[in-house]
């Protein structure tokens, strides 16, 4: 008997081809996917730890400042990294990217008419400690319009990616925030099954607030944990 | 007992780059990559070679805004990664990442080495993530090499998938050590993604 990475909760997951997401239907794969036995090659993965994240990297309020600093409601964005037991996984890398304040990516091919802050570069990384926490200080992500369909905007949302301890417990994904009225009108959001959506939505939290300074939300991270099950031979 | 449940994938969108390979993009200020597409950087053992291709739509489109990731064992076959027990001393890390925007043709594109056969029943490939805007969970896929015809044969993987469809996982052999891998999202060449 070995651990055996858990299969993804396709149930919780959104499909690949999606109509109302106008992008999806000649992007996703269309045959069916042909089952992968789990080899050395899927329960390895890459390690990035402490060596991967240096300076102000965790701290987007700081991390692209050239003169001054970024525009914007500061805010602080933590919680905890689990596996589906609710393990904290600790040393596990934590990747985003927003948009500025003023809903605008510093992207070349955004052309958003809305100002680029030149503080604000918008990426950022950290690493969960022993419990399986990480803490961003960032800018709120304002709504920018997106060519889906008119008059389509996107909710407030911050990126992230995360390798966790396989190449199987890989995630990309976003972060919203709660009460926004974006959410109900944006099919990327409602791509996810409404049974597990809310699992997407930070909550605000008054614990996490620092007085005099930044707003706290709080987005714990759920990635496939592993169960003892029989190894492929 | 009661589990947590995953939580969902969502799409990376069109403006991965400066998150996730802001070297590659050029952006100037803000984060180093941690990691990109010359992965054979340093002192690294092993034949070195160079894997290449494009990304294709549903309508034979290329597609200018994908996000390939590698991780691949070792010349020896040894994965970078505490779950391998013979561990790896190569100064090899094994990961890779490729954006398609940067390229004049929209080609990915990894400098490393070629990798050895991580294990019996297993010839010699590297596992592939595929995202991009479009997809609102990321596919995984193999590369196989197109001179490896014996080992290939034996692959257990490979094996699995139906005869007609594995050339979509062989990186073919071209000119030197460049081997050509072409993604196709859709049609009657779709690339075979696994449910891993």
């Amino acid at each position: 008997m070995n651990d055996t990475v858990n299969p993804r909760d396709w149930a919780g997951q959104p499909a690949y081809i999606v109509p109302e997401y106008k992008s999806t239907p000649l992007r996703g794969p269309t045959k069916p996917l042909i089952p992968l036995p789990q080899t050395l090659s899927e329960v390895t993965g890459p390690v990035y730890g402490h060596e991967a994240v240096t300076g102000n990297d965790a701290d987007l309020t700081r991390n692209g400042r050239r003169n001054g600093e970024p525009l914007g409601e500061r805010i602080i964005v933590a919680g905890r990294v689990l596996d589906e037991d609710g393990r904290p996984l600790p040393n596990t890398l934590l990747e985003i990217w927003q948009a500025n304040a003023g809903g605008r990516y510093i992207h070349a091919t955004d052309q958003h008419d809305a100002p680029i802050d030149p503080n604000f570069f918008g990426g950022g990384r950290c690493v969960t400690d022993a419990e399986g926490r990480y803490q961003f200080m960032t800018i709120k992500p304002g709504a920018y319009p997106w060519p889906n369909h008119h008059n389509a905007w996107r909710p407030n949302h911050i990126h992230f990616s995360l390798f966790g301890p396989s190449f199987l417990t890989r995630l990309v994904t976003q972060m919203y925030f709660p009460g926004d009225p974006l959410l109900d009108l944006d099919p990327i959001f409602l791509a996810t099954p409404a049974e597990t959506r809310d699992l997407l939505v930070s909550k605000f939290s008054l614990d996490l607030t620092q007085p005099n300074y930044a707003l706290g939300y709080r987005f714990d991270i759920v990635l496939r944990g592993r169960s003892a099950t029989p190894m492929e031979a | 007992m009661t589990k947590l449940r995953q939580t969902p994938s969502q799409t990376v969108g069109p403006y991965f780059a400066y998150g996730l390979s802001p070297e590659q993009y050029g952006y100037q200020h803000g984060l180093t990559s941690i990691a990109g597409h010359d992965m054979a950087a340093g002192d690294v053992e092993g034949q070195q070679i160079r894997i290449e291709g494009r990304v294709f739509d549903g309508a034979g489109n290329v597609i200018s805004d994908a996000l390939i990731e590698v991780w691949q064992a070792d010349a020896l076959g040894r994965y970078a990664h505490p779950a391998d027990p013979r561990g790896s001393n190569s100064n090899f890390k094994g990961f890779g990442r490729c954006g398609t925007g940067t390229d004049p043709q929209n080609r990915f594109w990894f400098d490393t080495i070629k990798p050895g056969a991580p294990e019996a029943g297993q010839a010699p490939h590297l596992s592939v993530i595929v995202t991009m805007r479009g997809m609102l969970l990321h596919a995984f896929t193999r590369i196989y090499f197109s001179d490896e015809a014996s080992a290939n044969a034996a692959d257990k993987v490979l094996n699995a998938v139906p005869a007609e469809r594995r050339n979509t996982l062989i990186a073919t052999k071209r000119d030197g050590n460049v081997y050509r891998f072409d993604i196709h999202m859709q049609g009657d060449n779709e690339t075979v993604f696994f449910d891993a």
